[in-house]
């Protein structure tokens, strides 16, 4: 009977520690509330996570900058929420609108819905999506001109290029995804217009092997060089050209989002990268919204203006030839000279103008 | 001294458990450097502090317990259903199409609906019960790659067929949903849905099904022992088509929660949602009866939903629960050591 009571008295132990936690907690509820004044700017990644090398832990980078800059805490003045799954942006999105962040991120265009919703239901919210379009006044869109950047990384292939064959390597065939594969298609031919392009979409931005088997398929065909708009999936497009470089032959991937030239190495196959800086962009939009400049209902368009897309920073691999086209079509770019095209339709209006 | 077997053995086992479970993982927390005590305030306040997180605890929940009790119904006649979540999946996906493409009054659209998810998942639990009847062949197998053909094959219909932008099909109809702006409104916004009272139809069902008919008689009677059930005149062959197929329905209606009640559309999922394994989890914690598997999938959901503000509290990651969930499951699971233990505690150290 002795030992018996010793369960319980253990058990009444642990209800005691769970209670006594459930004490502590509204401490900190109230806490969070005192500060209410400062601001605080927090952000959702998607199923990608912080450390997805890509536009989440760009987005983060930008977020931890700007709180360096303005002297805000990690974890209260600014932070980030992880969702493991698609279930999860909504609670994570309502919860830090509930914490009272004055202006809480939604990384990629997956969280579009909802964003949506949780602008409805919280008016006095401030959100801001990075990829795509929310048409709610509470709600800033971020969007790139990866068309642009795409253009640019089109040309140095064009001007790259051995064989005159060069291919794209698409994630999931959607509009934004068709920005990236007309503006490198439109700056490809701008630079050499003999190129051959092959293009084709893996359906899957996380396939790595699918990636892989693609750029088999182009390298193959005699492709030399690959960009990749495909997330995970170009991750499989750097697998087959640094195989293809241990076998002694000269292969190029064009890297997407961020400088991707880390995955290239050793075997150093990354020709240039398209960078989309949203860390930028989620540094400016925060600072606007500081400022009480907070850009909702509107759409704000990130371009080679602001800087918001570019090639990398890492231009050992890229001649001087190509950089010198780099710069003149940007400017031409940036004067409205050209209008780089974005949709299909665009795109053979502008072969149809280029022929003439 | 025997007050530990039976009935009361049951109810501890999974009660133990879940404190083992919890205490594991407060101590993994302190080895990594956390704060168990508020990582579990902030846990409880994510389950129970406001009504919004209830909402979504509840909602978390609906789906857990259809996709438990499709486990359940599956184990009860000495079947391992692994593909609850490939069920789930086209369950999903025909109730969303059914959402989209039919235009009917809500007091058919909906239950219409429900069904058509139950349906699409009853033939897809239909497959692996043939093949386990007629050819032997062993349904964890099959049913775990009937998993990748759902997955696959739902991915590229959607894409195929029914894609709008945001890689996902467009918004069932209004007549077809279980959302309720009521129960919104009463849980500050949370996505909770009618789907609650689906999942405890469909645990009354399954009790209903298993202890009150012939059929589940003969249903469990195949599950103890396949022999001497077909020596009693029971025919196993049809027993095992038919168990499949009522797992897989219940299956489908879990994904039917998904579809015509949290999301009201189907994504383009990379990978497995993962509610269909949790269900395991949620049949063996609840072992395997209707009530059991109630409680078990709140608990879950309640552990999910409750992770999300450990996380943004506490600062500890996600997938701090996703531990404890899995020592749960592997205390649960090893039973006889708590039965070994606690027999010790009673016992006075006798044997």
């Amino acid at each position: 009977m002795k030992k018996r009571t010793g369960v319980l008295l253990s058990l009444a132990l642990a209800a005691g520690t769970l209670l006594s936690a459930c004490g502590k907690d509204d401490g900190g509820g109230s806490n969070a509330d005192g500060k209410k004044d400062a601001f605080k700017v927090a952000m959702v990644t998607d199923t990608g996570g912080v450390d997805d090398k890509s536009f989440n832990q760009s987005a983060w980078e930008g977020l931890q900058k700007f709180g360096k800059d303005n002297d805000l805490k990690k974890g209260t003045g600014f932070k980030y929420l992880q969702s493991t799954a698609a279930s999860d942006y909504a609670p994570n999105l309502n919860s830090l609108v509930r914490d009272n962040y004055k202006l809480v991120y939604g990384i990629g265009f997956l969280m579009q819905q909802d964003i949506q919703k949780v602008a409805k239901q919280q008016p006095k919210a401030q959100l801001a999506l990075v990829d795509s379009v929310v048409p709610e006044k509470n709600v800033a869109s971020i969007t790139f001109k990866e068309h642009e950047g795409s253009f640019l990384v089109g040309l140095i292939a064009g001007t790259q290029t051995k064989t005159n064959k060069v291919g794209f390597v698409g994630g999931v065939d959607s509009e934004l995804i068709k920005k990236f594969e007309n503006g490198f298609k439109a700056g490809v031919k701008t630079a050499n217009p003999k190129a051959e392009i092959f293009v084709q979409y893996a359906g899957d931005f996380n396939k790595a092997e699918k990636g892989q088997a693609i750029a088999n398929t182009f390298y193959g065909k005699g492709a030399d060089i690959i960009y990749h708009a495909a997330g995970g999936t170009g991750k499989g497009v750097f697998t087959e050209a640094k195989n293809r470089s241990k076998n002694g032959e000269k292969v190029w991937v064009i890297g997407v989002d961020r400088d991707q030239h880390e995955e290239g190495m050793p075997e150093n196959v990354t020709l240039t990268s398209m960078v989309k800086r949203v860390d930028k962009a989620v540094e400016e939009v925060s600072k606007q919204t500081m400022d009480g400049k907070f850009p909702g209902g509107k759409t704000v368009e990130f371009g080679l203006d602001q800087d918001g897309v570019g090639i990398a920073p890492h231009k050992e691999n890229v001649s001087k030839d190509a950089l010198a086209k780099v710069d003149e079509y940007k400017k031409k770019i940036q004067d409205g000279d050209i209008t780089v095209p974005k949709t299909d339709k665009e795109y053979k209006t502008f072969e149809a103008n280029m022929k003439k | 001294m025997n007050l530990i077997k039976g009935r009361l053995f049951h109810i501890l086992v999974p009660v133990v458990s879940v404190l083992l479970g919890l205490l594991i993982g407060g101590i993994i927390m302190l080895v990594s450097n956390y704060n168990p005590i508020s990582a579990y305030a902030a846990l409880i306040d994510g389950i129970f502090g406001n009504g919004y997180n209830l909402g979504e605890t509840i909602r978390a929940a609906s789906p857990l317990i259809l996709s438990g009790l499709a486990v359940a119904f599956a184990f009860r006649t000495g079947l391992f259903n692994i593909g609850v979540e490939g069920q789930l999946l086209v369950g999903w996906l025909a109730s969303v199409y059914v959402g989209i493409h039919f235009d009917l009054p809500k007091v058919i659209h909906l239950p219409f609906a429900i069904l058509a998810g139950a349906a699409a998942g009853a033939l897809w639990g239909v497959i692996p019960g043939f093949l386990k009847a007629k050819f032997k062949v062993h349904e964890v197998i099959t049913t775990i790659m009937m998993n990748y053909i759902a997955l696959y094959t739902t991915n590229g219909i959607i894409r195929a067929y029914m894609l709008a932008p945001g890689e996902r099909t467009k918004d069932i109809k209004e007549t077809a949903s279980l959302a309720s702006p009521w129960l919104q409104q009463l849980t500050e916004f949370s996505r909770l849905h009618y789907g609650i009272v689906v999942a405890i139809l469909a645990a009354l069902i399954m009790w209903f099904i298993l202890w009150k008919t012939t059929t589940g008689y003969e249903l469990r009677a195949v599950g103890f022992n396949q022999h001497a059930s077909q020596y009693a005149g029971i025919n196993v062959s049809k027993n095992i088509v038919l168990a499949m197929a009522i797992s897989g329905a219940f299956a489908g209606a879990a994904g039917t929660m998904e579809g015509l009640g949290t999301y009201q559309y189907m994504t383009i999922n990379n990978a497995f949602t993962g509610v269909g394994f949790d269900g395991i989890a949620v049949s063996l914690l609840g072992a395997n009866g209707s009530v059991g598997i109630i409680i078990a999938a709140l608990l879950f959901g309640g552990l999910k939903i409750g992770s999300l503000t450990m996380q943004s509290a506490a600062g500890v990651p996600t997938e701090l629960v996703g531990i404890v969930i899995a020592l749960i499951i592997f205390f649960v699971a090893s039973s006889y050591l708590i039965r070994w233990l606690t027999n010790r505690f009673t016992k006075g150290g006798k044997i």
